[in-house]
């Protein structure tokens, strides 16, 4: 069933730039049509002081909160001769990191490779550090979304945006986008897609369970439409932002 | 000539190869690089398989040893995959902890092995609440020349099509478990997931069975596994170049020949293996 938002609009108080060293803009979603059954969203940016960059996004009871810092000095082990080095880190609530964390870091690292415009700072670092701060579903999803608003806010080039969209594929065949933790344990399969924002192509793609070919199509095209609620709102989200300042 | 050229220009190189539809060791695009499979090389684990494809090579080997269930789960057994990547099989791997590609791989086929339901946990099961098998996977890579997650799920299906179990039965007096050393039967295998990997070149040329060089040039890379009735059980894009809808059908038609030309190695090699 839809689950429309409640409420919009940027944080008020905040906006006093003035009064303020550093501007925090929040935006929450706006009013979503009928047929697009996201949980509702929430941004903020620039709420900690130390990294370059950083935002926390919110998809329901979802909340990952993302730091980047960079271009920064890479150590020569690890520096490329004409390419910026990008490192994820990413830590989950509870416990320490894992094979399933560095797993996922790999696919984040990856899609915000495809993104990135290394080519202009060959020889520095780009660090992306990822903190889930609370998980009620399409964790991976919150991930990517996080550290794309994260690298906006950074000043990172890049040559696209990037979003995350989760599926879950019910017994019945029934799809159910941006699921939630019960959801995705009842489900036969669960797809976690990552698209760009320039031709929607498919840039990240994990999944678990077993789904048909048709299936997957039919993911795919829910997830294209998906994406361009939530690329509306990352430029809702900005234009907030820089019109004010 | 060609050799100061593929150093300095290592793109360039590839890129004039793949014009003319072909890699370098005039493979066709969509072909993958000889295949072999042999089992039971292993005699101290329970089941083993090297598999080759083309000079990768991966060797599994299956240890099955007792275990309480699991208490949220008391009927069900354990299957334990760890891929090795050793400094054994290339130069960019230096001993000590597991790297990151090691630890990506390992979560890669335990994600097939849950995905697929390859075996049901339940017949791991010898008494519910007290005594089940684990069945631990080492997958380790004697030659890196890409393409290893292919590999290790071969590696790993064939391995599991050998691995005998002996019969348990627990003594009620002593409520030990009695081993019965002769008495071997065979893992119940439901489904056969076969990986294709695919590697992608300048956003738009897709090519099969990527050695290890072209992985390095691809600007992506996207591995799907697939079983018997054409049901995807991963579809593992780890970013690089986008890819529309339409391309992943072309990788879904391929990986379903490959699934067939899989499937019948795999079933001499168990006519092979069965006793006449």
């Amino acid at each position: 069933s839809p689950r429309l938002h409640v409420g919009s609009g940027a944080v008020e108080g905040a906006m006093q730039a003035d009064a303020k060293i550093r501007t925090e803009s929040a935006t929450e979603s706006g009013p979503r049509g009928p047929s697009c059954s996201l949980r509702h969203f929430a941004c903020e940016q620039n709420l900690l002081s130390r990294p370059d960059g950083s935002a926390s996004f919110l998809q329901g009871d979802t909340s990952v909160l993302a730091g980047v810092y960079g271009p920064a000095e890479v150590k020569v082990s690890k520096e490329i001769f004409n390419k910026a080095t990008l490192e994820v880190i990413l830590r989950p609530k509870i416990g320490l990191p894992g094979v399933a964390e560095k797993s996922r870091e790999r696919l984040i690292r990856n899609t915000c490779e495809a993104v990135v415009l290394g080519t202009l700072h060959p020889r520095t670092s780009i660090t992306v550090v990822l903190q889930v701060v609370s998980d009620a579903g399409s964790l991976l999803a919150c991930c990517l979304n996080a550290a794309c608003m994260a690298l906006v806010d950074a000043g990172v080039p890049m040559r696209a945006l990037f979003c995350g969209v989760t599926c879950a594929l019910n017994a019945d065949g029934t799809l159910v986008l941006d699921p939630t933790a019960k959801q995705e344990k009842e489900a036969r399969a669960v797809l976690t897609l990552a698209l760009d924002s320039v031709e929607r192509k498919l840039l990240m793609s994990t999944t678990k369970g077993l789904y048909s070919d048709a299936e997957l199509q039919q993911c795919l095209a829910a997830a294209q439409a998906a994406s361009q609620h939530v690329f509306r709102f990352y430029r809702e989200s900005l234009q907030r932002r820089y019109s004010k300042s | 000539m060609a050799a100061g050229f593929k150093t300095v220009e290592p793109l360039e190189y590839y890129r004039r190869f793949l014009k003319e539809n072909c890699h370098p060791d005039g493979r066709e695009l969509g072909e993958f690089r000889t295949t072999t499979v042999n089992i039971g090389s292993i005699s101290t684990a329970d089941g083993s398989a090297l598999v080759k494809l083309g000079n990768t090579t991966v060797i599994c080997g299956i240890k099955a040893e007792f275990a309480a269930p699991p208490t949220d789960a008391p009927d069900k057994g354990y299957v334990v995959p760890n891929v090795d990547l050793p400094p054994l099989c290339s130069l960019r791997f230096r001993s000590g902890p597991p790297r990151e590609e090691a630890q990506v791989a390992s979560q890669f086929i335990a994600d097939v092995i849950e995905n697929s339901q390859i075996i049901q946990k339940e017949d791991l099961c010898i008494s519910p609440g007290k005594l089940s098998w684990v069945l631990y996977c080492d997958i380790i890579c004697l030659d890196y020349d890409g393409n290893i997650l292919d590999a290790c799920t071969f590696a790993l299906l064939a391995a599991l099509e050998n691995v005998q179990l002996p019969e348990v039965t627990i003594n009620e007096e002593t409520g030990l478990a009695e081993v019965n050393l002769k008495k071997k039967s065979y893992l119940n295998i439901r489904t056969h997931p076969v990986a294709t990997s695919f590697a992608v070149f300048d956003d738009t040329l897709l090519i099969v069975d990527p050695t290890g060089e072209e992985e390095h040039l691809a600007t992506g890379t996207l591995t799907v596994v697939m079983d018997e009735e054409g049901k995807l059980c991963c579809l593992h894009k780890p970013g690089g170049s986008g890819l529309t809808g339409a391309k992943l059908q072309d990788c879904m038609s391929r990986a379903v020949t490959r699934h067939k030309e899989v499937k019948k190695m795999m079933d001499e090699v168990i006519k092979s293996m069965k006793p006449k």
